[in-house]
This record gives C-alpha cells, structure tokens and sequence, in this order.
C-alpha cells in the first residue's frame, strides 16, 4: 500500500513539474511570436502556444482527475494505447499523401497547382517521407517498445507522467515538421528536413524517451536484458547522435526560423549521408527488428530460434551500419577510398542482416502451419522476406558500378519502399494486430477474413509498386547514358521522363491498394476495440511478484 | 599529421578495433557458461507476463 500511495506522489510531482515546463514553453513562445519580424517563424511560435494551452490544460484536468496515478503494481499501457492509434493515424496520413504525389508525377497536367505552393510537390514529398518513416514508423517504434520493455524487464514504466511528456511531445514534432513542410520551411537536408527549433524539441523528447527507456531498464526484475532491448536501445542512442550531429547549425536569429549548417561542401554531404543511412539503419532496421525479436516468437508461440545468432548479428549490425552511409557518394567529391569503404561495409551488411531474417524465419521452426491459418503470422513472415529482399537489393546497389546505372533513378525509389512497405510496414501491421487485443482485453479480433483481404490487396499493391520502379528505374538509368553515334546523349531529360508514364501509374495504383490495405485495418482494429472486453481482472490485480 | 597519416591509422585502426569487437561479441555469444541464460532469454516473450 505504501509502494503505491508514494509512487502517486512521485506521478503528480512530474505532473506538476511538466506542467510548470509547459506553460513556461507556451509563455516564451507567445512573446517570441509577438517580438518577432518572420512570418514563418510566428505561424511555428503560434502552434507551440497552441499545443501549450491544449496540453496544460488537458494535464492540469488529468491531474485533478486522479488520472495520472502511477500504480507501480500495473503495467502503463494508456500510453501504448495512445501509441496504437496515432501510429494508424499517421500511418493513413502518410500513405494517402504518398498516392497523392504519385498521382501528381502520372497526372502533372490535371494535379499541378502552380498558384497554390503548398499543394506542390516539392513539399508534400516530405510530408509524405516524414509522415510514413517518423509519425508512421516512429509512433509504432516508441509504443511497441513502451509495451516490450515492460514485459521483458517485468517493470512499470520509468518516470511518472514522463512517458506521457515522450508521446504527446513527438506528436508536437510531428506537427510543428509537417505544417513547417507546407508553409515552405525547410533546411534542405533528405529526412531531415525540420529546421533547427524543431530538431531542438524532437532533441528534447528524444532524451525523455532516452531516460524513460533506461530508466525501466534499470528497474527490471528480470536479470538478462532481452535481445529486443538491445535493439531498441541501439536504435534510441543513434538516432539521438545522429540526429544532434547532423542538425549541428547556427541561427540567423533566435527568432528567424533559418538557419546555415555548420558542415559545407563535402563534410556536408557525408555527414547527412552518414545520418541518411543510418536511419535507414537504426530507425528503420534496428528498431523494426526490436519488433520482429517479441512479436514474432510471441505470436507463434515459439521461443527465438537462435538466441546466439541473436547477439552475433546484433553487434555485427550496429558496427557496421554505421559505415555504409558513403555508398550515397559515388562519383563526388568524397574521396575515392571513403567511397570504396562505404561500398564495403554495405556489402558486409549482408550477413547481420541475413542472420536477422534467418532467425525471425526460423522462430516459426515447428509452427509453419501457422503461416496458412494466421493471417497475422503470415503479414510478419512476408515482412522478414521483404527484410531479407531488400537487404539484399542494397548491397548490390551500393557497389560503385550498379550505383552508376541506378543512382537518381526510380530503382532507389522501389527499393526504398519495398524495404519501406514491405519491411516496416508489414511487421508493423504485425504488431499491432497483435497489441489491439491484447491492450483492450479482447480475445481476437473483431475480423481474421478483412486480415486476409488486408493483406493481399497491400501485398499485391506492393509487388505492383516495386515492379513498375525496378522497370522504369533501370529504363531511365540505361536512356541516360546512351549515346549517338555522333557522340550526343541520345534523350533529353524530359523524354526520360515522359518514358516512364505507363510505370508511374502503375505506381499509383500499387500505392493506393497499400492504402486501402491500411483503411481496411483501422476498420478492423475500430470493431475490435468495440468488441466485448474479456474478463481479465483477476490478472489485472495481481500483485507484484516481489511484494508476493 | 598528414591527411595520409591520419587516413591510414584509421583504416589498420579500424580494422583492428572491428575484428577485436566482432570476436568479443563472438565469445560472448558462444561462451559455455552463458548457455543457459541464453536458453532462458529465447523464451522471455512467451512466458506469463502480468505484473
């Protein structure tokens, strides 16, 4: 009794301390936003207030509610909960806009606004990336790893109300990026768009989830830290180094929403690739196989395949990773050496990423049959093959030769989204059939058949999608480089494009049954929530174990 | 210190530095002692998982 009643002290006094922050932040940017001479900026300054008044009053009302009761003896699963629903929300988002730009590269003469500059599509393209790889992909990332972290450390999560702060401040930075996109704020660097009041929130929500996630860990009552924690782990710590050095940049003013990077030329260029990589790498890899490492034994019932192989490939990914981003530097100023090194270190990827797939495929070892009457295993086996596809395809295109046919083409962009769709998408679908039940106590979803449906109408979209690229991707490298006799470049640059109609198109529609895919699921995991509730109180109320 | 100097301690530096990681990562994973604590974490996701 007394455990809990101290630690309902500990969740109001961080209520009380984000509150304070909060308003102090909402305080700060209402004079910034009345001090300064930047339209830009004020619009930016004007939704910080905005999210301040919103959020201090929602916590103020939580607060007063006894809502934010830290009950060490119970998991905290409001925050995954939350989690759940914004990654589908962002997820819809994002891979609706990514039909609409799509539509606008098959239709430019029907979708090109020229009077309207938002509707462009030099800035819905990273609306659409942000929206799938960071609202998508990142809301997925920091609630599975909420809900794994609680159940392999057997520990409440770390820091009162802080997880909530992680949740609700991410979704801020998803907005302060995705409306600065629009408004035509950028600094101009691929997947790190945001300009630097931005990066210096997502810097602090980052470290938030940085502290929540190591301060459960620490906390554990089980005393092997389980492999998918490492994985999150890795991929919380890079991406938080990797984000503060590439964002590295000087402001022209505290209220101008500019500013210069301190990296030119060549550094320039290597230290965003060096980032660009690597979060291919740690947030698109090494979290989504954190994911793979518990949902995948957990929903077939089957222990890791090779727990062994689990830590050789571990560290084998994570040290060599952090080497491959060169291989975007072919034929530039980057010294040739540096080149060949990145080319190298991809080609090695090969093996921790194949012992990766090897060991998720394997976890089914004596559960194959799995794969024909659960349509959720199924999504995450298909995604380990997109896993071990794509893996393979990046290596072969990081080799300087392959680079040369197939840098700048749609190639790039279908490898992308097979790893992307394939990989990241699927296992997340995964995941989250998995979690809607278990979260909302249901004992199944509301429609295994809309699963089935799900899945084909977005693998089928998927296949059509990276065909089509791997045709019109290797068609323009290949016109690009053919000559006349007469020594001329045979097309000019529009002829290349004008080639690829017929494949942008097919493109399109590949996107859109994806999406389909993703709507048909919310409608589903909508009726499940609504499903009867199975009885689990008495497990909700056991006691801790240690208490015990 | 040359650009050359400083390329060269850091690719023989590097290469030394990952194969001495890849083997300790190598030995943990196979070290016999660790067996059972392996065995036991390849099942940590299936088993009873109430607080």
């Amino acid at each position: 009794m007394n455990r809990v009643s101290g630690s309902n002290e500990t969740g109001s006094l961080s209520g009380s301390i984000l509150l304070a922050c909060t308003v102090l932040r909402g305080l700060m940017f209402a004079f910034a936003a009345a001090a300064t001479d930047d339209p830009l900026y004020r619009f930016q300054a004007l939704i910080v207030v905005a999210a301040a008044v919103v959020g201090g009053f929602a916590l103020n009302a939580a607060m007063a509610a006894g809502l934010l009761v830290n009950d060490q003896s119970k998991y905290m699963d409001g925050v995954v909960k939350a989690g759940v629903i914004a990654t589908m929300f962002w997820g819809a988002v994002g891979m609706l806009v990514g039909v609409v730009i799509a539509a606008q590269l098959s239709f430019p003469e029907l979708l090109y606004f020229p009077e309207v500059g938002w509707l462009n599509f030099g800035r819905l393209r990273p609306l659409h990336t942000s929206g799938v790889i960071f609202a998508f992909g990142g809301n997925a990332l920091i609630c599975t790893s909420f809900y794994v972290v609680q159940r392999t450390c057997r520990a409440r999560l770390f820091g009162g109300v802080l997880p909530w702060f992680v949740f609700w401040g991410y979704q801020l930075f998803i907005v302060l990026a995705a409306t600065g996109y629009l408004a035509g704020i950028t600094q101009s660097k691929e997947y790190a768009e945001p300009e630097w009041m931005t990066d210096l929130w997502l810097t602090i929500v980052w470290v938030a989830y940085l502290f929540t996630f190591l301060g459960t860990i620490w906390k554990r009552k089980e005393p092997h830290i389980y492999v998918a924690n490492w994985f999150y782990l890795a991929f919380i710590v890079t991406v938080a180094l990797l984000h503060i050095v590439n964002n590295l940049a000087l402001p022209v003013d505290l209220l101008n929403h500019r500013s210069y990077s301190l990296f030119s030329g060549v550094q320039d260029a290597l230290t965003q690739w060096w980032y660009g990589h690597n979060a291919v790498g740690f947030f698109l890899t090494a979290g989504f196989l954190a994911m793979m490492y518990y949902f995948v034994p957990k929903r077939v019932g089957r222990p890791v395949y090779s727990y062994r192989l689990s830590i050789v490939h571990f560290w084998a990914l994570i040290f060599i990773y952090i080497w491959a981003g060169p291989h975007h530097l072919h034929y530039t100023a980057l010294p040739q050496w540096a080149q060949t090194l990145g080319m190298t270190f991809s080609i090695m990827l090969w093996m921790p990423s194949w012992g990766g797939m090897i060991n998720g495929l394997m976890t089914l070892s004596g559960a194959w049959d799995k794969l024909r009457t659960d349509p959720v295993v199924r999504m995450m086996v298909v995604a380990i093959a997109f896993y071990g596809m794509s893996t393979f395809e990046g290596p072969v295109m990081s080799i300087r030769a392959v680079n040369a046919l197939s840098h700048y083409t749609d190639w790039t962009i279908g490898h992308v989204h097979s790893g992307a769709l394939g990989w990241v998408g699927f296992i997340t679908f995964g995941a989250v059939y998995c979690l809607v039940p278990w979260l909302w106590k249901k004992d199944r979803l509301y429609s295994d058949k809309l699963v089935e449906w799900h899945f084909w109408i977005a693998t089928t979209g998927l296949v059509l999608y990276i065909c089509a690229m791997w045709v019109s991707g290797i068609m323009e490298g290949l016109m690009w480089r053919e000559y006349t006799p007469q020594g001329f470049l045979a097309w000019s640059f529009i002829e290349t494009v004008s080639a690829k109609h017929v494949e942008n198109i097919i493109r399109t529609l590949g996107g859109a049954m994806f999406l389909s895919g993703t709507l048909i699921m919310i409608y589903n995991l909508w009726r499940t929530v609504r499903l009867p509730s199975v009885d689990t109180s008495d497990a909700l109320a056991a006691p801790l174990p240690a208490a015990a | 210190m040359t650009y050359e100097t400083i390329a060269r301690i850091a690719q023989q530096g590097g290469l030394i530095y990952f194969g001495l990681i890849f083997l300790a990562g190598c030995a943990y994973a196979l070290w016999p002692t660790n067996r059972d604590v392996f065995m036991h974490a390849a099942r940590l996701p299936l088993e009873e998982e109430d607080l």
